[in-house]
């Protein structure tokens, strides 16, 4: 990969092709949110954001940002013809209730248990787990979108999670650029591999054992 | 009935140091301006405040931090300002983390007279550390209490003098359950219009929930991250 735009790019595409038409979807903040972009012409996917939008629009034109249109990232957005406006307690009704199909997040770590940190690290400023405690105990599948390493080329996919936990059991899938990971009750099974990655390639970048569909 | 006051300054003069306030908004979508101005003003200390964001440095939340009034903050997500990373790592401010769905649900719970609930979220973590358990149909949940405040600050769109509310849009977020779970709730809308106007279909926030409302002046209502695309 010859920039980190490219593997990014690589990654949400792949996520893209996880979503189909008539789903309602959360994006977590970065590279979740370049999903949208691959998305194919008439498939018809409804993003809610946990602030208390379902149909989140595009990006507005310069000079048509409206600051009561925003995004749980804070970024200015806009409405759709069907959007619809919530509190915040409905809003994560809808998230904790199982209405939302898919959550889309990135991770500091996942595990093979499934389990996902992705809010703090200790002995740094302490910012919030925002929503994305409730969204990963609510959402019918948990989607992990990230680089497969750290900026260090240190494994993020462990055998377990050592950094503080977001949520236990809760991740189905982990998209990055070497591959496509299922959880499985009995590990992680790589059912993808992207082209020119070998099973030695991505398990060399991970700490977990990882299964193939032959071992599983 | 008449529930309107002349402005944000008459609206809280009953605050005292010490006092608990719930405020309303996401990030800067939303928030009380002209209230939290007022507040600033009046200069009480030793607050605890409620919301789910605490501002950035020179706006919302930001400006009652920086004027030393805060005690504690009970928010879920506090990164996007620098002077609360300041004065939390000097121990000068307590910061209760609270899952955003797990606060959003404690307010409404304060409001709707339920003391506690199980919930699903956090289960394992940090946000349930010292909290009672207990497993439904195969589901481990966290009990957590309901939320209330002596004064919760509201920032809506619309308003009437019985104090019906309406919000606009995603400015809408904590300020319709804040409203419910606060012994004293005040208003600041955009709007004042007669009794009537508001659409009683429409109506968010019914004036039951309101003590004091007003029609805010000057509002700023400044966009953290402005994105925009290509014509």
């Amino acid at each position: 990969m010859s920039s980190e735009t490219e593997t990014r790019d690589v990654i949400a595409r792949r996520v893209a092709r996880e979503l189909h038409d008539g789903m309602y979807v959360n994006l977590g903040i970065g590279l979740p949110t370049r999903v949208p972009n691959y998305l194919d012409p008439g498939t018809e996917v409804i993003m809610q954001s946990e602030n208390g939008m379902l149909g989140v629009g595009q990006y507005p034109y310069e000079g048509e940002e409206d600051p009561d249109i925003i995004n749980a990232g804070k970024e200015t957005v806009t409405e759709l013809p069907g959007t619809s406006y919530v509190s915040s307690a409905a809003s994560f009704g809808m998230i904790r209730g199982g209405h939302i199909d898919v959550t889309i997040l990135g991770a500091l770590e996942v595990d093979e248990k499934g389990n996902l940190a992705n809010w703090a690290i200790p002995g740094k400023m302490l910012k919030g787990m925002g929503g994305a405690m409730d969204l990963v105990a609510g959402a019918k599948r948990v989607i992990v979108a990230m680089e497969h390493t750290t900026k260090e080329g240190k494994p993020k996919i462990m055998t377990r999670c050592r950094l503080p936990l977001t949520g236990v059991g809760v991740v189905n899938l982990i998209v990055t650029e070497l591959g496509v990971i299922e959880v499985m009750p009995k590990g992680l099974l790589v059912r993808e591999l992207s082209p020119g990655v070998t099973m030695d390639d991505i398990q060399k970048a991970t700490e977990a054992k990882l299964l193939t569909t032959a071992s599983a | 009935m008449d529930k309107r006051v002349v402005n944000a300054d008459s609206a809280i003069a009953r605050i005292q140091d010490g006092a608990t306030i719930m405020m309303g908004g996401f990030g800067l979508c939303g928030i009380p301006e002209n209230l939290i101005d007022a507040l600033r003003r009046k200069g009480a200390k030793d607050l605890t405040i409620i919301s789910n964001n605490a501002g950035v440095d020179d706006f919302g939340i930001g400006l009652l931090l920086q004027n030393k009034q805060v005690r504690k903050m009970i928010s879920s997500y506090v990164g996007e300002n620098k002077m609360f990373e300041q004065l939390a790592l000097k121990k000068e401010i307590d910061v209760e983390l609270n899952p955003q769905g797990t606060l959003a649900e404690r307010i409404r719970a304060g409001g709707a007279g339920i003391r506690a609930f199980f919930t699903p979220t956090g289960y394992g973590t940090a946000a349930a550390e010292g909290k009672e358990t207990r497993e439904f149909d195969g589901r481990q949940c966290v009990l957590v209490p309901w939320l209330r405040a002596q004064f919760a600050f509201i920032k809506g769109w619309k308003g009437d003098r019985w104090g019906n509310v309406t919000y606009r849009k995603t400015a809408g977020n904590f300020n319709e359950m804040m409203a419910t779970a606060a012994d004293y709730v005040i208003a600041e809308v955009e709007e004042i219009v007669d009794l009537g106007k508001l659409d009683p279909n429409c109506i968010q926030t019914p004036g039951v929930f309101v003590d004091a409302i007003f029609q805010g002046a000057n509002y700023k209502k400044r966009i953290e991250r402005r994105t925009v695309r290509k014509r």
